[in-house]
């Protein structure tokens, strides 16, 4: 294997309270109370290693990042540790007073969710009442600073058919960048699958959708399509490679690969609390256990795309194939491919709005 | 589109030295832009307020460079960042 990289990118996820309820929270299904969470200094703490270990970009998340009273200070350590501080929010529990302490210390960006192009919709799927008329004049604030905003435009079943409002909605809002993130089924999301999951027509419609608004756009606002993975033919290359680009740090100081790492039974995730933040990052087994492909099965080895997508998700393997070594199933030389479009053809099936939610609480 | 467009860096992007890697590099919105020598002496000329024929002078004359030879090259990468909204260029 060659040298392993520094990290550029860190997820601090402050806490896993959040006012929101959405199916879809990339949080794991066993929540961290907050009497678990790490104070305010040892954060500082952490931001100075990241900086130290060659993180340039620090994704402050949750839950929800505003949750935290100490969500100002928590910015300024990290300005000062030298990092590029993106605040991941839904934008509720943002006062104007918070907004101008944030300001005053230093964030450079919000990434405001969007969960619907209306109170709605989007209250529905937060499961919040009142929640998108509050994060519109969050978002009208932000602009009015001129902070920098992207927009995440969470999509699935239920609100893709409207991604042409969501992406004009981000433009008025005057989002220098919208993310348009397809629901990728882990935690919550994998258990309201039959919920979220779109129909294939839902999908090469967004696409279109994309395409066009690229054009309209151009110059004006970026626009990042994470598209849904089970209607590829090859898997994505999660993470960028296992332990390659970012690490995420847990509200209990948990180190971990990826959002859903803790789905792999058998690994060992280490705290920064107890190790430093280089070691777990060069040396523990969790980050160790599926650097570079030499764990791939030999359908991978001997395939042109092994160094394009690493043999695709580890987690989604886990998930779908119950083999974390396994090639991704989303691959169509995958021998479980099988599942993947299994479950395409039942969600063509379903009518479109039928199905519960079991709200992430 | 001016033809020759005052050059700004928003808010939100900037140039950070990454001393781990050694190298230079432009930090915006949940991107990190590794620079080469090149991309770094065009940035190190955005002021704010020169305008795109005034950073072509002032690099020709840093690198002893015919203006004509780089002008297209600066065009060149700030369109680029221009789409990425890492650069805004102005009538």
């Amino acid at each position: 294997m060659s040298a392993i990289p520094p990290p550029i990118s860190m997820l601090a996820e402050l806490t896993h309270r959040c006012p929101l309820a959405c199916p879809y929270c990339s949080n794991p299904l066993e929540l961290l109370k907050s009497d678990g969470e790490l104070p305010t200094e040892v954060w500082a703490g952490i931001f100075r290693q990241a900086a130290d270990l060659g993180v340039l970009q620090l994704h402050l998340s949750g839950g929800e990042p505003a949750a935290r009273r100490d969500l100002a200070d928590l910015v300024g350590a990290a300005r000062e540790a030298g990092l590029y501080v993106n605040l991941i929010t839904s934008g509720i529990g943002l006062t104007e007073a918070r907004l101008d302490a944030l300001e005053a210390r230093g964030l450079d960006h919000v990434q405001l969710s969007l969960q619907g192009v209306s109170d709605a919709v989007a209250d529905r799927i937060g499961g919040y009442a009142g929640g998108f008329d509050r994060k519109m004049a969050v978002a009208h604030s932000i602009a009015r600073r001129g902070l920098p905003l992207t927009v995440n435009a969470v999509m699935h079943r239920h609100n893709l058919d409207q991604l042409p409002q969501a992406i004009a909605l981000a433009a008025e809002l005057g989002a220098r960048r919208i993310e348009v993130a397809c629901v990728q089924f882990y935690g919550w999301a994998l258990k309201n699958r039959t919920a979220l999951q779109p129909s294939r027509a839902q999908v090469a419609a967004a696409k279109v959708t994309v395409e066009a608004a690229r054009d309209t756009y151009k110059g004006r606002m970026q626009i990042d399509f994470v598209p849904p993975d089970y209607y590829a033919d090859y898997p994505k290359a999660c993470m960028g490679g296992w332990g390659s680009t970012g690490l995420n740090i847990a509200p209990d100081g948990t180190v971990l690969p990826c959002h859903a790492a803790q789905t792999i039974p058998g690994l060992s995730f280490p705290k920064v609390t107890d190790l430093p933040l280089a070691d777990i990052w060069y040396r523990s087994d969790a980050f160790m256990a599926f650097r570079g492909t030499d764990y791939l099965p030999d359908i991978c080895q001997g395939c042109a795309r092994r160094d394009r997508d690493f043999g695709g998700c580890r987690c989604q393997a886990m998930a779908l194939a119950g083999d974390a070594r396994a090639a991704d199933p989303v691959c169509r030389h995958s021998p479980h491919r099988g599942l993947v479009d299994r479950l395409l053809a039942e969600a063509d099936d379903r009518p479109l709005e039928t199905t519960d939610f079991t709200y992430r609480r | 589109m001016s033809a020759d467009p005052l050059v700004l860096l928003p808010r939100g992007v900037r140039l950070h030295d990454d001393r781990v890697r050694g190298r230079p590099v432009l930090l915006g919105p949940e991107r990190a832009l590794m620079l080469d020598d090149i991309a770094h002496a065009i940035l190190t000329e955005v002021d704010n307020c020169s305008r795109e024929s005034q950073i072509v002078t002032r690099l020709a004359a840093r690198f002893a460079a015919p203006e004509a030879e780089i002008a297209g090259d600066v065009h060149e990468f700030l369109s680029d960042l221009r789409d990425r909204r890492l650069v805004d260029l102005l009538p």
